[in-house]
């Protein structure tokens, strides 16, 4: 079966749109490799600033792989290679020093991992190994504050992370990584392993946060990237078929290929 | 019922049974060295054993006081000394762990582990005492350092690998370097495992006897310092049973009771700190 690479739809609503906004992150002409296996192919796109950009897609398309290489998670699997250029604030990051960029640069995982820390010294650990001189319960609460956690855990911010439950650990996360004040978010299928109403929650803060900072998700629910992304990339077998604003992705797809998959004909 | 069938029913009892009866004996041993050592030792432990130096043969009231602080100084060298490289060793290998250069550690460690404990004291006599020309605390230490290096090694290597990845994931993503990561995540999350392990060695080395022999010797009176031999309980068991004395044949049975004893309480120890959990979040 011969594969044919297309040309991407990028519809001109978007390409006016993008030009207006600014972009806090611009991917170039990126290839990406697991030793000889390929696995994103020519992805070129750019994550608006102050906005929340959803990568959605069937499973192994390679949005997480995408969404990995923005903070350079991808280095730390053994032959994974990446050609190409992203750019944070019109510098190419794969040049800058990685633990310095993953300050600017945050992640938040699929499933929740607190550290076996106290609520306390989770937050405050980014501030802590950065030599960080703000007070830090000044920060952690702020943090806290941001990521809707702090009524219920200011009594208790010495327990330990794991007493609780799997939606407040979540939100602990954010706000660990909300904590080093990054200028972009990454969220990898933040609410996969939580019930509906932590998804809630966590939606309709990541719709608040998109005025402190850049907001990526990767997302396998179509219904929450419609929900709370401004901007949306659909990605098959890692080329990046459309991308455009949301509303006029999930009404109007410009590739039929982005309309059988949003209408539920595979996935 | 077949007569076939008969037969096999037996078997099978016969066999279950007969694990059971085997499990029995294997604990039993246990119990049996327990109740030997304390009917024979039980009643010579007393506060002289603990407090006065042995006496001359015929007098009553001596003890193994040396031997107990002799004992205490050679597992503080060794853990000083077996403990660090172990750990360091140990965080190397959980890091870099398909590397050839860790495999080769690895086999290594697991062959030192198995080196005959008299083998580890020739060593540590060529390398210590002989250049010196005289035994001492230091050469004791030394060789039993020795053989925690192995148990310490590998066991925290198992523990620092058995905390999940997402937490070093988590470190990463928040611009920790990798050794920020293992010094501020991996190993405290992995504590409890660490301290078994240096536990478990101590203990394991504490009634090693054959590398005191040629290390430490012995001592009848207090060894001040480090450079001088020094009586331990093992070696002052291996002395007393032999001699043909009889209280000294008590003494070395309350030896034997007081290393047991000191065994087990570190073994029950260290079983209760890892029963408290290995860090793994609840999802």
């Amino acid at each position: 079966m011969t594969v044919k690479i297309p040309p991407i739809a990028t519809s001109t609503a978007a390409r006016d749109t993008s030009a207006a906004l600014s972009m806090r992150m611009t991917i170039s002409k990126v290839n990406f490799f697991y030793g000889p296996k390929q696995t994103l192919f020519d992805i070129n796109m750019g994550i608006a600033t102050n906005k929340v950009t959803s990568l959605i897609g069937p499973s192994g398309c390679g949005k997480s792989t995408l969404l990995r290489t923005l903070n350079r998670m991808h280095e730390a699997v053994r032959g994974a290679r990446l050609e190409g250029e992203i750019l944070l604030d019109g510098q190419n990051i794969l040049t800058q020093d990685v633990t310095a960029h993953r300050r600017r640069v945050g992640m938040v995982f699929q499933r929740p991992n607190p550290f076996p820390k106290s609520i306390f010294d989770n937050v405050a650990y980014g501030l802590r190994i950065n030599g960080s001189k703000t007070p830090l319960s000044e920060a952690v609460e702020k943090s806290l504050r941001h990521s809707a956690l702090w009524d219920e855990v200011k009594d208790h911010l010495h327990k330990s992370a794991y007493e609780l439950s799997g939606g407040q650990q979540q939100r602990l996360c954010i706000a660990r990584a909300l904590a080093v004040e990054p200028e972009v978010l990454l969220l990898d299928e933040p609410c996969s392993a939580l019930d509906p109403i932590s998804t809630a929650k966590i939606e309709e803060l990541l719709v608040q946060l998109k005025d402190l900072c850049t907001i990526v998700t990767v997302t396998h629910n179509m219904q929450q990237a419609a929900r709370i992304s401004d901007f949306t990339a659909f990605l098959l077998t890692g080329q990046l078929i459309e991308f455009s604003p949301t509303p006029q992705l999930f009404t109007t797809p410009g590739d039929p290929r982005t309309e059988a998959y949003i209408t539920g004909r595979f996935g | 019922m077949s007569p076939r069938l008969r037969w096999r029913k037996f078997v099978s009892g016969f066999m279950l049974t007969m694990t059971g009866v085997c499990a029995l004996v294997a604990v039993s041993v246990l119990f049996l060295i327990l109740g030997y050592l304390v009917y024979h030792g039980g009643t010579s432990i007393n506060w002289n054993f603990f407090t006065k130096l042995p006496v001359p043969v015929g007098e009553t009231g001596g003890g193994m006081a040396n031997a107990i602080l002799g004992s205490g100084k050679l597992l503080l060298l060794a853990t000083l000394f077996g403990v660090p490289i172990g750990f360091l060793g140990a965080i190397y290998l959980a890091e870099f762990s398909s590397s050839t250069t860790a495999f080769v550690v690895r086999y290594a460690a697991d062959l030192l582990n198995g080196v005959p404990s008299i083998v580890i004291g020739i060593f540590a006599f060529s390398l210590v005492v002989h250049p010196f020309k005289h035994f001492s605390t230091l050469a004791g230490g030394f060789a039993l350092g020795l053989m925690m290096i192995p148990i310490t090694l590998r066991s925290t290597e198992e523990f620092l690998r058995a905390v999940p990845r997402a937490l070093r994931e988590a470190a990463m993503a928040l611009g920790a370097s990798k050794w920020k990561t293992i010094a501020t995540v991996i190993v405290p999350a992995a504590y409890r495992g660490i301290l078994t392990a240096i536990l478990l060695a101590f203990a394991r080395v504490a009634g090693e006897t054959a590398p005191l022999l040629f290390t430490a010797l012995g001592n009848q009176f207090w060894s001040p310092g480090w450079q001088q031999p020094t009586a331990s309980l093992p070696v002052m068991i291996y002395t007393y049973a032999l001699a043909p004395y009889d209280d000294w044949h008590r003494q070395a049975w309350a030896a034997g009771l007081v290393l047991l004893g000191l065994i087990l309480i570190i073994n029950i120890v260290a079983r209760a700190i890892l029963s408290r959990g290995i860090a793994v979040p609840r999802t």
